[in-house]
């Protein structure tokens, strides 16, 4: 692969975590490629933080096995697995400077002083906090720690990464800031990424691959375009994006907001026309937001372009919807 | 923090103005009164302080006291930290056992403990007549009446005090640090003294200043179990005031505790903030 680190690939066979009787992690199967941006992506409590406990040895298996390079790696203890991991709340070592977290790592493993000093130099300088190696934890922002975090857990080259919810302290300006950091290190190292969030935009905007999660079971996998295009369930369209549902017969279907235009009453052309009563506008500066009120389908949320949309229509005017037969995405009947 | 107006300010002063000088009156003035003794009595001046260079029966209290107290709060501190340590790792239902069990310990007089030790320790104690009956020794071992004695009971007394401060400090500690350590390659050992020894230091030290300094006034346990052979300060105090009535020596020796306990605070207070140290736990 190309990149500074090392990266490695997972396999995960019918990994099951039960809790007593509650099941938090239910036979998730998944391969996890060399050098891959993956994200863990689902609601609190779906499972993530346990099945990323699981691929680092910190949580017990029920059933199930974890390969790494085509190796079982579920009976071997945390500290041998050399992976690394970036904490919900970072987890820094409070009492340790900047430079003695991050060389952490190697000086548990014995390295030679002027290797580790080399090494957490080219780290500080990756995460760009080079002035900073003397200051404690404590007198840094959460940007920063998180930064901190990432350096240790990558300084002694582990083959995959694992990061639980990095950014979810981080106010919104800088958690995209964050982002865009985070994905050119990721590019730099080369290293295999899993990262967990429960934020559908940061999923979709870094990840090379999205595993949509909800109740400890794997609810669908693509890529973020495949997934925002092609949801298979009502949970996976609602989750990742926003959508419209339509009952037809027996089969649901999910349409876009943005995907739908928004004519005059009469005028509206295409292979689906409604039409329907505005009860809302709203205002995004990209965009306006209508709730539009179809007496066949129920509330329906349109997107329009603000800029070419031209001047917003007003509330109780009756408009006609359309949308192309493409745009509506047949969904599987939800298991169970 | 808000500010606190001024007239709320002088009533509450009104309200704990009777507590004020009943402190002042019951316990300030006495301290003085100490102080004052051990430059007045018998002779205006520093005489009773100099005796602690020239007279070696002096020298000798000190140094025992030192060292007995020093020894007991070692042991006393790696007591409690083993036992802090199972307490934390136990189960929740266990720990409060454990706890309770603790709690206990502390509502138990101090007297009671002593003799119990003498029955079970003693020349015809438990312990030794059974050793005897079994056939294992033929002369008693002596438990009892020596530093060995007072040792054991100011251990057994203070490992409680040591365990709380203890047990607090490695409470706080967050558990994802450890895991953090453990996921950087660190063994349970080395992420031991490098991350979860430092992280409880703060206890670790309030345990050490707490049990050190009610040590050095400890004076039923020697008296008892040291059987007059092991002298510290608190009983020979007791020995000037009420047998051979020399007030200026015992009020010299109570000032000279007071201010070891002042030092070693401040000394404390140098390195680290002692409320951190006594109110133990972040939230
Ligand atoms: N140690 C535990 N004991 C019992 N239930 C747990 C434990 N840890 C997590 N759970 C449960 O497992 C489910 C998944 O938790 P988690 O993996 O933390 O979800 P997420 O990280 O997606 O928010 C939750 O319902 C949680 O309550
Ligand atoms: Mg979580």
């Amino acid at each position: 692969m190309a990149g500074i680190g090392n990266s490695g690939s997972l396999h995960l066979k019918s990994l099951v975590k039960r809790y007593g009787g509650f099941t938090a992690v239910d036979n998730v199967n998944l391969e996890i490629e060399r050098g891959e941006f993956l994200t863990l992506l689902g609601p609190s409590g779906s499972g993530k933080t346990t099945l990323l406990l699981m691929m680092a040895g910190f949580q017990d298996i029920t059933s199930g096995d974890i390969l790494l390079d085509g190796q079982s790696i579920a009976a071997m203890p945390a500290e041998k697995r050399n992976f690394g991991m970036v904490f919900q709340g970072y987890a820094l070592f409070p009492h340790m400077t900047v430079r003695d977290n991050i060389a952490y790592p190697l000086s548990v493993r014995k390295r030679p002083k002027a290797e580790i000093g080399a090494k957490v130099d080219e780290m500080l300088d990756l995460v760009h906090l080079t002035d900073f190696g003397h200051r404690f934890p404590k007198e840094l922002s959460g940007g920063q720690q998180q930064r901190v975090a990432l350096a240790r857990a990558l300084c002694f080259a582990p083959p995959v990464l694992l990061l639980d919810e990095p950014l979810g302290a981080l106010d919104k300006k800088l958690r995209i800031e964050v982002q865009a950091q985070l994905k050119e290190i990721h590019n730099r190292v080369g290293t295999t990424f899993v990262f967990v969030t429960h934020d559908q935009e940061e999923a979709l905007s870094m990840s090379d691959r999205i595993v949509i999660m909800n109740h400890g079971r794997i609810e669908q996998v693509g890529t973020p375009s495949e997934l925002y295009q092609h949801p298979r369930t009502v949970f996976a369209a609602s989750f990742l994006g926003k959508s419209n549902f339509l009952h037809r017969k027996d089969a649901v279907y999910a349409l876009r907001p943005e995907k739908i235009d928004l004519a005059a009453a009469g005028t509206g052309q295409g292979a689906n026309t409604v039409s329907g009563v505005v009860q809302s506008v709203t205002y995004f500066g990209a965009m306006l937001k209508y709730q539009v009120q179809v007496p066949e389908l129920g509330e329906i949320e349109v997107d329009v372009d603000a800029w070419r949309g031209g001047t917003p229509v007003a509330e109780g005017t009756t408009v006609d919807l359309t949308w192309a037969n493409t745009a509506a995405v047949r969904l599987e009947i939800e298991p169970k | 923090m808000r500010a606190i107006p001024r007239h709320a300010l002088n009533a509450g002063w009104i309200l704990v103005l009777p507590f004020v000088v009943l402190v002042g009156a019951l316990f300030l003035g006495p301290i003085f009164n100490i102080l004052w003794l051990s430059v007045s009595d018998p002779t205006p001046g520093l005489g009773n302080y100099t005796e602690l260079f020239t007279s070696d029966s002096l020298g000798r209290i000190l140094w025992t006291t030192l060292r007995v107290c020093v020894i007991c709060t070692a042991i006393s501190v790696v007591l409690g930290y083993s036992i802090a340590y199972a307490m934390v790792h136990a189960a929740e239902g266990t720990r409060n056992k454990m706890l309770g069990l603790l709690l206990v310990s502390f509502w138990i007089s101090v007297l009671v403990r002593t003799f119990s030790w003498l029955m079970l320790l003693g020349r015809n104690g438990v312990v030794n007549s059974t050793l005897e009956t079994i056939g294992i020794i033929s002369e008693p071992i002596s438990f009892m009446r020596n530093e060995l004695g007072v040792l054991i009971g100011m251990v057994h007394y203070m490992v409680p005090y040591a365990v709380l401060p203890i047990l607090a400090s490695m409470q706080s500690i967050d558990g994802r640090v450890l895991q953090a350590s453990r996921s950087l390659g660190a063994t349970g050992t080395q992420t031991f003294w490098r991350v979860y020894l430092p992280l409880s230091r703060a206890g670790l030290v309030a345990a050490a200043l707490l049990v050190f300094i009610i040590n050095l006034g400890f004076y039923v346990i020697p008296a008892v179990l040291g059987g007059g052979k092991v002298l510290m300060v608190a009983e020979y105090i007791s020995v000037q005031v009420l047998v051979t009535l020399q007030w200026g020596t015992a009020a010299m020796l109570a000032a000279l505790l007071l201010f070891g306990v002042l030092a070693l605070l401040f000394l404390m207070s140098r390195f680290m903030k002692l409320s951190t140290v006594f109110g133990g736990a972040r939230a």
